[in-house]
């Protein structure tokens, strides 16, 4: 069980709110999306979840416990996949094992098994140098399991990749979600890809960054294979468009 | 297999330009346009080589053990301060400039003051090449150290890392590649540090033995010692290289 809470969070910079007042909810096995244009604040609401920022005003509440400004609770996995390119995919991915303090054999042999699962098996020796950019989110996603199986947030993770390799990859992100199970806030600008991977939006809009709706996708997981080209997704496209646009 | 047969091509020109300048060396010495004691032929050193090898290797092996306690020396020091400079940043202002001066005095003004001080035997000559050596090791870690990426230790951070695991697994290995970049540097400043100290007071060691064919104006030893010196040289950037190698193997890969 997984739930996260966040409570009226303001963050400011220089006596300036970037965010302001943002309460959301994550409950447990859910994917949520925080959908805004750029400069809207999302990067620093995670860094406030996450604990690299205390806020001003507000608290984070990670299954009843008050988290707020402490790092470590949760997982973070950010735009670039930032494998360290001196570590072979399996040392990079037993990381944060290694960082909580376990041995490197045993973390070592803790992650061997979810190559697989993850679609990785066989670069496990590799240096990330040697994988394709797909490949490397992949990896990336499985360092974030590893450090918590309970929460993460994925900042624009696919955003860097070509549209083929994207759609290649969200098609395996459901699938490996119905398997693990991560609960996961996602932040993105893309609104195809929130709707597609998401039971619930919230907008994040203004200046300061406020959330102005909150829009829950109703199509039951998995996700049917043609969603993206239905009707459905494309009125749930266009009242997010007109609600930005407001 | 293919790589190693392209380097080979690639040094062709290189080769053929060192062939030249001997062949052209050799016959303006034979002509007897320089008078054949001032400038030897490439023959009659590589003759003097031989000749004095077994003296050369054992004078070689003074200056060798000089240059290795030093460089040790040199990047034990270079590597504390580095690490200091970059983790308190009032350390970093405050040696900083001291740091910069120690490497404008000239090696020649401090290396008799040095032997003056700590006699004729191996300590002055490791303490020069310890102030020589460690400047490019402790500037080059630091370059490292600050080029880490800034996202990733974000990402450590929230793991919840602490300070000397974000050191040991990503300041550290970012630094590696500056630290042969400036390993190679100070292998040829050890060489060269040794030589001078040796040159100015000593018992042992190569350049104690270019002062004594010196005075005998026995050029063709001269050379001789000057080949073996770059020799030494040469062997241990190569010894460098192929430490990196095994260092650094995500390298190789490419």
């Amino acid at each position: 069980m997984a739930e996260l809470v966040t409570k009226d969070i303001t963050k400011e910079f220089d006596g300036r709110a970037v965010i302001k007042d943002i309460s959301i909810v994550l409950h447990d096995n859910e994917i949520i999306s925080l959908l805004g244009v750029s400069g809207s604040g999302k990067t620093t609401l995670f860094n406030v979840i996450s604990g690299l920022l205390q806020p001003e005003y507000g608290q984070v509440i990670l299954n009843g416990e008050d988290i707020t400004g402490k790092a470590g609770h949760i997982s973070y996995m950010m735009q670039k996949d930032l494998l360290l390119p001196y570590r072979t995919i399996e040392e990079n991915v037993s990381l944060p094992l290694i960082v909580k303090g376990q041995k490197k054999k045993e973390a070592l042999k803790k992650v061997r098994p979810y190559f697989q699962e993850f679609g990785l098996e066989g670069t496990e020796k590799k240096y990330p140098s040697q994988l394709s950019g797909g490949m490397r989110q992949r990896a990336a996603l499985l360092r974030t399991y590893m450090f918590s199986n309970e929460i993460a947030l994925l900042d624009e993770p696919f955003s860097a990749l070509d549209t083929i390799t994207k759609s290649a990859i969200h098609r395996w992100y459901l699938a490996v979600m119905e398997e693990i199970k991560l609960s996961t806030i996602f932040i993105t600008h893309d609104i195809d890809e929130a709707i597609l991977l998401s039971d619930r939006i919230y907008l994040l809009t203004g200046k300061p960054g406020k959330i102005t709706d909150e829009i829950v996708i109703k199509e039951p997981k998995p996700r049917r294979k043609d969603f993206n080209l239905t009707n459905e997704f494309l009125a749930y496209k266009k009242m997010i468009i007109e609600k930005l646009e407001s | 297999m293919k790589s190693k047969k392209l380097n080979i091509r690639g040094q062709i020109p290189s080769i053929l330009t060192i062939c030249l300048i001997l062949v052209l060396w050799q016959g303006i010495a034979v002509s007897g346009i320089v008078p054949g004691y001032m400038l030897p032929s490439p023959v009659a050193v590589v003759k003097a080589l031989i000749a004095d090898f077994s003296l050369l290797a054992m004078h070689a092996r003074y200056t060798v053990v000089e240059a290795f306690w030093g460089l040790a020396g040199g990047i034990v020091i270079g590597f504390l301060c580095a690490v200091f400079m970059d983790h308190f940043d009032f350390i970093y202002k405050a040696l900083y400039p001291i740091i910069i001066i120690t490497q404008t005095i000239p090696t020649v003004a401090i290396a008799p003051l040095l032997i003056l001080w700590l006699g004729y035997e191996m300590a002055p000559k490791v303490v020069l090449i310890i102030i020589v050596t460690f400047f490019p090791i402790s500037i080059g870690l630091l370059d490292g150290f600050r080029s880490a990426d800034p996202d990733t230790i974000r990402l450590m951070k929230s793991m919840g890392a602490t300070r000397i695991q974000i050191f040991r697994h990503i300041k550290l290995p970012s630094a590696m590649g500056q630290f042969f970049s400036s390993l190679r540097i100070s292998v040829s400043y050890s060489i060269v540090g040794a030589v001078i100290s040796e040159w100015l007071g000593g018992f042992y060691g190569l350049g104690v033995y270019m002062t004594r064919v010196k005075s005998a104006y026995a050029f063709d030893r001269m050379f001789a010692v000057i080949i073996a010196i770059s020799a030494l040289s040469l062997i241990l950037m190569w010894f460098v290289d192929i430490l990196q190698k095994i260092c650094m193997p995500w390298e190789n890969i490419k």
